[in-house]
């Protein structure tokens, strides 16, 4: 396939979607969505956290079934019914949660999907494997497990299984949020090679920069609804900024710039004040499964924001885990307005005013089946006032939960509704409440705006900046560096597990930052 | 005390543990194959008394043991189905099933035998032997090792197979992503539902032939009860194999041993009581449980019942 061929054949829609609408109970996940996806074009579907992207690809990739309208592909009202079906008919998904077997290599990972009673045919693999690599310029590591692959590469492996399938159409739901900055400079330019081979591509994500940036053509969704469209050709009339303006337009109605570019606002830090949080040489041991930290040491003062930029799964959560207490260090000293504590157990830190915001936020933050109100109290279980002799004081936990829902805008259908049934934004919002209650002095953040649509975000992000404000030590650690950028006093770089150096958030941090990150002195 | 370590003596407990350990062995290369594709088959105790009841029944009315082995495969999957249809395809709860099957059919086995031979107890004829020329010469292992009936030769060869299936074929790759991230395979193309249940139905066989074995070459009879855990044993062989055939066969063995060991005891009259010797295996279950439990990886789907599209 060329890209030079004649323009009849290119503007056909490899798939169309006509008045597609998909309920569940409650929502209507998708409202009559027409779509049409051409090869060619990288076609952007942008969207905040529940708007129906995910139910847009489920019924693409024969996961679900649409209610009403209908698909067509080639032109031909086809129902795809299953993901098998999706595959033979050339419908490759790269989705959000990795769909790899961690156990079985990359290329028995390639090779799962044959007929059962084939043996695995690995030399046509290889060579085929060969072939794509080449052409699109990125190498996969056919015999290591899948569970020694970093993120990006397990995506590029999705990729290439797409690709090994002979696929035209390619979707990637949300690929970005888990890259660095570079990775997803690659992925986009891997896009970019893919459309002129041919293919289409639907690039599913909320980023708005990275649609700008990627995109051939841009349909939003908003609530279930396609609520505008930037075709090819006015796409490539405007610039970046203005195309950044006319969809944040379509989509929140009235501001005008890319409301993520926020100013970094001018704070002072005490710059004699004592440091409320010191660690110096903290290490600790590696794991099977998690990287090893060695000689960390850092300063934070009052009303500081100190950043730790790195690619993910260089020792970022085993840094915020030895920190609160969860993880054992084998030496070093973490000292609390001067006091040591890295001999105290996690209670006794947060006691002091140590407060850890986990990333795994439904995993080790939240109990999903208990009541929003029993959440905010999950740390102060058999303490006064919400526990008196061992039993729960329902008005006096419901009294402060319903304060917090106020104070923090926890979107609930009540204190009694089971924390794992609200959005990703709701819940970090009630880890919010709970890690900034009473007391706390030092609060240390693990990616907290990871997976959430850009309106939590931005209040995730102004809370974390009133938290600072307030005189509060801050350690946020993020792989989004246009996060900490935006919010950081200092910016420390780890990677393989040690501090490889912290530069002041001036002009050129960005620059700094990232040579650190890829291994150059800054 | 002379007697225990006499060559005969020897010989003979080790028969008697290889005779123990086929069923064993079935029973924990069935389970691994269910494990691996993320089923966690508590009826395999049920499959193997539906194997040995029909086993022994097959034989007894044909007089052939290959027939037995047969019809007790036979009884085996048709557990099985039950298992695959409640547990694989309507997705109910895999432990909750396993239990009830394990407890229906322990009752369903007596309440047959009984009306069908009241209580008496039918034997069958000795199996015979192949013998396995040069090999069986050795003195001690020879006749421990190379004088059993030919399905013993194919139950080790099995685990050969296999080694080979999980390794080296489509079908093993899909049942590893079956059990360690099914929806994985659900998006390359491949059912899990339908790879589940090919898991569970050779379960049954393999379960279902472990039992005939028991009854009609192991005992020479069918009574009520008759596998005594052997499916629980079963569970733990596949568990503490960490998805390896061999580590099925090494695990059989050891357990063997100790049951043989229960019976040589008795017969060589150790003064012990025989409730303490009866005991032997299970004490073995713990300690390996104990000493390498800590390390079993299982897959991360086991016992999660499948849904397409839920997270």
């Amino acid at each position: 396939m060329s890209s030079q061929s004649s323009s009849s054949v290119e503007k056909r829609d490899i798939v169309a979607l006509e008045g597609v609408t998909k309920r569940f109970p409650g929502i209507v996940a998708n409202d009559s969505i027409n779509l049409s996806i051409r090869p060619g074009e990288v076609h952007v579907l942008l969207g905040e956290n529940g708007a129906g992207k995910s139910t847009l690809i489920g019924m693409l990739s024969g996961l679900q079934q649409p209610d009403e309208g209908r698909i067509l592909v080639d032109g031909r009202p086809t129902p795809i019914t299953s993901p098998r079906h999706a595959l033979a008919l050339g419908i490759g998904t790269v989705f959000q949660h990795m769909m790899l077997v961690p156990t079985l290599t990359v290329a028995e990972n390639l090779l799962l999907g044959g007929s059962w009673w084939q043996r695995p045919r690995t030399e046509e693999l290889e060579a085929r494997v060969a072939e794509i690599t080449s052409s699109l310029g990125i190498t996969v590591k056919l015999h290591a497990k899948v569970s020694e692959l970093s993120l990006g590469e397990q995506q590029q492996v999705e990729i290439v299984r797409a690709m090994v399938r002979n696929s035209r159409l390619l979707i990637l739901d949300e690929s970005t949020s888990m890259l660095t900055p570079k990775g997803i400079e690659e992925l986009g330019a891997l896009m970019r090679r893919l459309v002129e081979k041919g293919l289409a591509i639907v690039f599913i994500t909320h980023k708005l920069k990275e649609a700008a940036a990627f995109g051939d053509r841009i349909s939003v969704l908003k609530l279930g609804r396609k609520v505008g469209e930037i075709p090819p050709e006015r796409f490539r009339a405007l610039g970046e900024q203005e195309i950044i303006s006319e969809i944040v337009e379509l989509m929140f109605g009235k501001q005008k710039d890319d409301p993520e570019a926020a100013e970094r606002p001018i704070r002072t830090v005490q710059a004699q004040a004592a440091p409320l949080l010191q660690v110096a040489d903290l290490a600790v041991a590696a794991t099977d499964n998690a990287p090893g930290l060695s000689s960390i040491s850092f300063d934070i003062r009052p009303g500081e924001i100190l950043g730790i930029a790195g690619i993910d799964g260089n020792g970022q959560k085993q840094l915020a885990e030895a920190l609160a207490g969860q993880r054992t260090a084998t030496s070093g000293s973490v000292r609390l307005e001067g006091a040591p504590i890295e001999g105290l157990s996690v209670g006794e830190r947060r006691q002091r005013g140590l407060r850890y915001l986990t990333d795994d936020r439904l995993g080790e933050g939240t109990v999903g089946t208990f009541p929003v109100s029993i959440n905010f109290f999950l740390k102060q279980v058999g303490a006064a006032p919400f526990w008196r002799g061992g039993v729960e004081q329902r008005a006096e936990i419901d009294r402060r939960a319903a304060e917090l829902v106020r104070e923090y805008d926890v979107r609930t259908p009540s204190l009694k509704t089971p924390v794992a049934r609200l959005s990703g934004g709701n819940i970090q919002k009630v880890l919010l409440a709970r890690e900034l209650a009473e007391g706390a002095k030092v609060v240390i953040f693990n990616k907290p705006t990871y997976g959430l649509d850009l309106a939590n975000t931005l209040a995730s992000r102004q809370r974390i900046r009133d938290t600072a404000a307030r005189g509060l030590a801050v350690l946020l650690i993020s792989t989004d560096l246009e996060e900490l950028l935006s919010m950081c006093d200092r910016i420390a770089v780890i990677a393989n597990g040690a501090l490889v150096g912290t530069v002041a958030n001036a002009d050129d941090a960005r620059t700094k930052v990232g040579r650190l990150m890829i291994g150059l002195a800054a | 005390m002379t007697g225990l370590f006499s060559e005969v003596f020897l010989s003979a407990l080790l028969f008697g543990a290889v005779t123990a350990a086929i069923p064993l062995l079935l029973a924990g290369l069935g389970e691994q194959m269910s494990e691996k594709a993320g089923v966690l088959n508590i009826g395999i105790e049920g499959m193997m008394l539906a194997g040995a009841y029909l086993g022994f029944v097959g034989a007894f009315y044909s007089g052939s043991l290959w027939l037995g082995f047969l019809t007790g495969a036979a009884g085996g999957v048709a557990v099985a189905l039950i298992m695959a249809l409640l547990c694989v395809r309507i997705g109910l709860n895999q432990i909750v099933i396993g239990i009830a099957l394990t407890l229906g059919l322990e009752g369903l086995t007596a309440l047959l035998h009984h009306f069908q031979f009241s209580r008496s107890y039918p034997r069958l004829p000795a199996a015979d032997a192949t013998v396995i020329p040069l090999l069986s010469d050795i003195p001690v292992i020879g006749p421990a090792f190379f004088k059993h009936h030919l399905i013993v030769y194919l139950a080790v060869a099995l685990v050969f197979g296999m080694s080979y299936l999980y390794r080296r074929t489509q079908l093993g790759l899909n049942l590893q992503a079956a059990g360690d991230k099914p929806a994985a395979l659900d998006v390359a193309g491949i059912d899990v539902v339908r790879t589940r249940t090919i898991a569970v139905l050779s379960t049954g066989a393999l379960a279902g032939l472990g039992g005939a074995y028991l009854a009609n070459v192991g005992a020479g009879l069918f009574i009520p009860f008759i596998t005594n855990g052997a499916g629980f044993l079963g569970i733990v062989l596949a568990m503490l194999a960490r998805g390896r055939p061999v580590w099925v066969l090494f695990g059989a063995l050891l357990f063997g041993v100790c049951l043989s060991l229960t019976t040589a005891m008795q017969v060589a009259g150790i003064n012990i009581p025989t409730d303490v010797i009866q005991m032997l295996p299970f004490l073995a279950v713990m300690i390996m449980l104990v000493l390498f439990g800590r390390r079993a990886s299982l897959p991360a789907a086991l016992g999660i019942p499948y849904e397409r599209g839920a997270r």
